[in-house]
């Protein structure tokens, strides 16, 4: 070995040196896919810009267009609010009641868990979102189940202002199973000397779940509501395929907007203010909902 | 009451529990069972006959008609790009995170807690925030109308789940094979490449069954950036095939659905063990 390349070799393996050249990486990727990307886009949030020309600075014009001067992109976040804040809640209440269901083993409950779980692994797939469509088609095999029990009906669910939003929700709301699971592993991690000690203290059922198990499991439901909470707000596959934001806006998503801006009204300057507001948006719940933590938020030691 | 009666009541209670429980279970796997029975179904008659599961006669014309594709490119070209795509970006995140989660669990450097802020940041920044600026970045780079931009970013450990998941793999691994291996004269290369990364072997399954799923079901940046029909993954050939227009023939569309999602339930139904553990590491710690 000369002695540069012995030199070398030992910097490399010093700790402090390993370190980063493992995290390499990371550091390019971030570096590259995220922040250079974020800033380009910020500096497009301040322009008119449409791909194909130049972009003509123009300060803060989009920002001011947006709150003021667009009606549609108030429909997008009153519809996404809405999605986000009644499916996710439905989708933790709902995974955690299947949770305490499934939690006593049975000789079937391997093939409960694996049925409840489908769902959610394929829940989010274009082939899903077909189905979804057509399910809720006026001769799709919702009416065609009312009907047999006696409710003949041609609604066209995904084109009524009041069900089309719902019908999003319930494909949402379908694919509680990965939260389950992790409800389910919350529970066995319970320890069962708490238990005992509420059954000295002659504790009933109710009370021990609202005593005992609620308050250690609001850790796993804080964590559980905040990234279904962020990934709620930018649902975008589905409602793309299923309803396309129809009818009138009501199921027409931020991202969803976001991109129609971008992608087919070619005002890229526009859609890049979109999403420095919706980081703004996601950046306020979050904080709210850690401001809230203190209340309600078990912190155990 | 005499034992008799609790244990009667007991049976009847079992008995009410297990036909509840499965009834929900197959009330949440209706509509995916009439996918599939619809996709034998003659194209004419899905929807008359919507209500029921059984086709009244079993045909496979609707598999050979979504094969055929559109604009002169079939599915099977289709699922090949699809297969690429998983694949490769598989290997590049499950390398890349490898590596990353190394160095964030075994090494201690300047910077690191600040490095490690912005993985966790990241992990809270989804995709679809960023679509528009990538898509402008990758512009410029030329990378739109390639596979670049579905690919190569995976190289760069871009998903602090995947890193998050095997860093606490490695904290499972006890230091004492570190010390023992760097006494014998190991580098932290060696260390890794020997001892690390053979032993972390189940979380790269996890990992790997993960990412291949995600890359698969990936509709939204393929609808952004492939704009070549032969290029089509599964995902974005699907949502064209049943676009207003282009096509109505709802028997192929459903069994070329169906036919997408048979990957992603062989690898539910062969490795769930590890899809479980992958779900509860990763949504219990905050």
């Amino acid at each position: 070995m000369k002695p540069t390349s012995k030199r070398l070799y030992k910097f490399l393996n010093k700790e402090k040196t390993a370190g980063v050249v493992f995290c390499l990486p990371f550091i390019i990727g971030f570096l590259v896919f995220l922040i250079i990307p974020m800033g380009i886009s910020f500096y497009y949030s301040l322009c008119d810009y449409d791909i194909l020309s130049p972009p003509e600075f123009v300060g803060l014009k989009n920002y001011i267009d947006m709150f003021t001067n667009d009606e549609v992109f108030w429909h997008s976040i009153k519809a996404t609010l809405y999605f986000a804040l009644v499916s996710v809640p439905l989708r933790l209440i709902f995974a955690l009641l299947v949770a305490m269901i499934l939690v006593k083993p049975t000789k079937a409950t391997g093939f409960y868990r694996a049925a409840y779980y489908l769902p959610s692994i394929i829940g989010g797939s274009v082939a899903v979102a077909i189905l979804w469509k057509r399910m809720f088609a006026p001769d799709g095999v919702v009416n065609s189940i009312l009907g047999i029990f006696g409710i003949d009906t041609n609604f066209a669910w995904l084109s009524d202002t009041r069900t089309a939003i719902w019908t999003l929700i319930l494909l949402a709301v379908w694919q509680f199973g990965s939260s389950m699971l992790i409800f389910l592993s919350a529970l066995k991690q319970i320890p069962k000397s708490l238990y005992e000690a509420a059954d000295v203290d002659g504790a009933g059922k109710v009370t021990k779940f609202f005593r005992v198990t609620l308050p250690l499991l609001t850790p796993t439901i804080f964590f559980n509501l905040v990234m279904q909470m962020i990934n709620g707000f930018l649902a975008f596959t589905q409602s793309l395929i299923i309803t396309q934001g129809k009818p009138m806006d009501t199921t027409l998503f931020y991202a969803v907007y976001m991109y129609q801006q971008s992608f087919s009204f070619s005002k890229s300057g526009y859609a890049s203010a979109m999403a420095w507001v919706m980081l703004g948006i996601i950046a306020v719940i979050t904080f709210v909902l850690f401001k809230t933590k203190k209340y309600w938020v078990y912190e155990q030691g | 009451m005499n034992r008799g009666e609790i244990v009667k009541t007991k049976n009847i209670r079992t008995v009410v529990y297990h036909v509840l429980v499965c009834g929900f279970g197959l009330a949440m796997l209706y509509p995916l069972c009439w996918m599939f029975m619809s996709s034998f179904k003659e194209t004419s008659t899905i929807f008359t006959t919507a209500g029921s599961l059984i086709p009244e006669k079993f045909t496979l014309e609707n598999y050979a008609n979504g094969w055929r594709g559109f604009a002169g490119v079939s599915f099977g070209t289709f699922f090949k790009n699809s297969l690429f795509i998983a694949v490769v970006g598989t290997i590049g995140t499950l390398a890349s995170s490898a590596c990353v989660a190394y160095g964030f669990a075994r090494c201690q450097f300047r910077g690191k807690k600040i490095l490690f802020g912005a993985m966790l940041a990241s992990m809270m920044l989804p995709g679809q925030i960023l679509m528009v600026p990538q898509y402008l970045w990758y512009e410029k780079l030329g990378w739109v109308g390639s596979f670049s931009p579905l690919i190569i970013p995976f190289f760069f450990a871009i998903q602090g789940f995947f890193v998050y998941l095997m860093m606490n793999f490695i904290e499972g691994i006890p230091t004492e094979l570190d010390e023992a291996a760097k006494i014998d004269g190991c580098s932290y290369y060696g260390i890794f490449f020997r001892i690390i990364l053979p032993l972390m072997a189940p979380s790269l399954i996890t990992g790997g069954i993960f990412s291949f799923m995600w890359r698969w079901d990936d509709f939204m940046s393929a609808l952004l950036y492939i704009n070549d029909a032969a290029m089509y993954p599964v995902a974005l050939a699907l949502k064209l095939f049943c676009d207003p227009g282009s096509s109505s023939d709802y028997g192929a569309m459903f069994a070329m659905a169906t036919l997408s999602i048979v990957p992603i339930v062989l690898i539910f139904i062969f490795f769930q063990k590890y899809l479980v553990d992958g779900i509860a590491t990763s949504g219990l710690k905050g």
